[in-house]
């Protein structure tokens, strides 16, 4: 019995709520939504040193216990996320305040933002597959919101594509659990595992392992299921996009290493080799659309790409190594991507367009916004003192130790090419001649700094503080290699 | 040209009563025998929709001059807050608990917390259904 475990989901469920009722006060509704993600940002803080000093935590809602009842389940991994989340979606929120106008202010921007961390924080927590699909459902329909919210031309297009993929996606969600259901007959995601390590993963298990890849890789953009992710992450404004980019493709990642370590580890020389190659292939694509871009937008959001397949190649490697790595990537990779879509959306915001050949020479007359961005760019990368390169050092040196020389190779190669994408937006956006003067810009970045800056000291510190936060990675990949100590703390034998 | 819709609008008036009741009665009867919230607030809805299909929706938001998306609100409140009930007596989310008591009319009767719960669903579904249909009705 721990109600600590749902106030994650619970402050922004009930701020989100409250919200509806004050849709026309915007600067009340400012107020409450900052309090209620500090508030979030705390307790999932507190959530974290409570795993980390007293191991798993659970609750069983409703006082039934599991398998019986819907359990909820804060171990390491969820717990880092849930607090990563919780910061990013606070700086979407401060970034939100200059840039999402009032319009859309007013008709319930803030409230719908709540919602959508009420399902990202529910699919971190939650313990059963079902409910699983649930929170993923609350955090689609919410995002089906925002991505249309506004109702331009672009967005309407947008918006049926990504609505038709998630709906096809979330029938397959839900032919697997019915499948994974009639033959094992249980849904609690430790209960499962039980079951499925005593009769050993047949033919069968691993049929409906693979329709559970499709199902995340869809949610998750992986090749070659990522189709729909360039054109839908383009439509919205920059605050959505950037909260999309950091927290939606991150769950359907974090629902592959929970599945693929927990439940489906049994057969691992046919599931994690077709992750590995997937992932291999996702990173190529990955790559070769940012190369090739001059959108500053689309270069990022191929990014994204990149780096699920990075976090992904951890993940099928499956030694303690290379999943710290993954754990500690996704940690940096939701950080880092924020502040990047903030970056091109402050760059799109003053030059008027986001079409990097129109850009040129902004860092003479925005020095900070450019050394920050350059600091991005770094980190980005994985150059020593900063976060990114924990994450792909462990990654690619788990992989070598299991010789997967071809795989580390991979990895090591596209940080070379997306240190050159995002380069790119750096030389031609910030270097060469000024194309606009002061007064000739289309906006101001005032406002805009505060939340880059928030996120990029956090790397900074991820990043020199490495040692310090390691125990806790360390921690969680522990959990995640061995099942049974996530299995006892929510069956309690 | 005016239609004349005398035996629709005569039939609305009794008829109404009717399906609010029965979907008192499906509300009320979720517990034990099929029916809850959510049939019992379709079935409100419906007996609204008919009001609507009767009358046209100036006459409707007379009689309710109701924000249906703060009813779908106060419903969503209402469910997390018997939630929020359990963090006082110190057991999990969400358990619910029931007792029977001796009611001065109904004799004795058996309440259980799950009701409340069932409130904020049977609310959450009229607000939500009556916001799209007024919503997409009033479109020009």
């Amino acid at each position: 019995m721990n109600n600590l475990v749902i106030l994650p989901i619970l402050i922004p469920l009930v701020t989100g709520i409250l919200l509806i009722f004050f849709n026309k006060n915007i600067p009340l509704q400012k107020w409450i939504s900052v309090i209620a993600s500090i508030a979030t940002i705390v307790v999932s803080a507190i959530l974290v040193q409570t795993v980390f000093t007293g191991g798993i935590q659970t609750l069983e809602i409703g006082d039934w216990r599991p398998p019986y009842g819907i359990v909820l389940v804060a171990d390491m991994l969820a717990s880092l996320l849930v607090l990563t989340a919780s910061i990013v979606s606070l700086t979407c929120i401060l970034y939100a305040f200059r840039t999402i106008g009032e319009a859309r202010e007013k008709f319930y921007f803030y409230s719908v933002v709540q919602f959508l961390m009420v399902g990202v924080f529910g699919a971190f927590l939650t313990g059963d597959l079902f409910n699983l699909f649930v929170f993923f459902e609350v955090m689609l329909m919410s995002s089906y919101v925002l991505i249309v919210h506004g109702g331009t031309k672009v967005q309407l297009r947008e918006s049926i594509k990504y609505i038709l993929v998630n709906i096809i996606s979330s029938a397959l969600f839900v032919v697997a659990v019915g499948l994974l259901y009639s033959v094992v007959g249980t849904l609690n995601m430790a209960d499962l595992s039980q079951r499925i390590s005593e009769v050993g993963q047949p033919g069968i298990l691993t049929v409906i392992a693979v329709l559970f890849l499709i199902v995340f890789g869809l949610k998750g953009a992986i090749f070659p299921l990522f189709f729909w992710l360039p054109g839908s992450y383009q439509a919205p404004p920059t605050a959505i996009t950037a909260l999309f980019g950091a927290l939606l493709t991150k769950v359907g990642v974090y629902s592959i290493m929970r599945v693929f370590t927990l439940i489906f580890y049994h057969d691992t020389e046919f599931t994690h080799g077709l992750i590995s190659i997937l992932a291999g292939l996702t990173i190529v694509v990955g790559v070769i659309g940012a190369v090739s871009y001059w959108d500053v937008k689309k270069i990022i959001i191929y990014n994204i790409m990149t780096a699920v397949g990075v976090i992904l190649i951890g993940v099928a490697t499956m030694s303690t190594t290379s999943i710290t790595g993954s754990i500690f990537y996704v940690v940096h990779d939701m950080i880092v991507k924020g502040a990047l879509f903030f970056l091109v959306g402050a760059m799109a915001i003053l030059s008027g367009t986001f079409d990097l050949k129109k850009m040129g020479g902004l860092i003479r007359n925005h020095p900070v916004l450019g050394w920050l961005f350059f600091i991005a760019v770094v980190t980005i990368a994985g150059i020593p003192p900063l976060s990114g390169f924990v994450g792909k050092l462990l990654i690619v040196q788990g992989g070598l130790e299991n010789g997967d020389y071809v795989l580390a190779g991979v990895v090591l190669l596209s940080s070379l090419l997306v240190l050159y994408s995002v380069m790119k937006i750096f030389m031609n956006g910030f270097w060469g001649e000024t194309k606009l003067s002061v007064t000739e810009e289309k906006g101001s970045t005032k406002g805009l700094i505060l939340p880059i800056a928030l996120l990029l000291s956090l790397s900074i510190a991820l990043g020199v503080g490495a040692e310090w936060f390691i125990p806790y990675f360390n921690e969680a990949a522990e959990t995640m290699m061995n099942p049974s100590i996530y299995i006892d703390a929510v069956l309690k034998e | 040209m005016k239609t004349n819709d005398l035996i629709l609008q005569t039939v609305t008036k009794i008829i109404i009563f009717l399906i609010l009741a029965f979907s008192l009665h499906l509300f009320f009867a979720g517990h034990y025998t099929p029916g809850g919230g959510f049939i019992g607030g379709l079935m409100t809805a419906a007996a609204l929709v008919l009001l609507l299909l009767a009358f046209d929706a100036k006459t409707v938001n007379k009689i309710f001059p109701i924000d249906f998306i703060q009813v779908a609100a106060i419903g969503l409140l209402i469910a997390v807050l018997t939630g929020i009930g359990s963090f006082f007596f110190d057991v999990p989310f969400l358990t619910q608990t029931f007792g029977y008591f001796d009611l001065p009319i109904l004799g004795k009767t058996g309440l259980a917390t799950a009701v409340l719960f069932d409130i904020g669903v049977y609310l959450v579904v009229i607000g939500v259904t009556m916001t799209i249909i007024q919503t997409i009705g009033e479109d020009e």
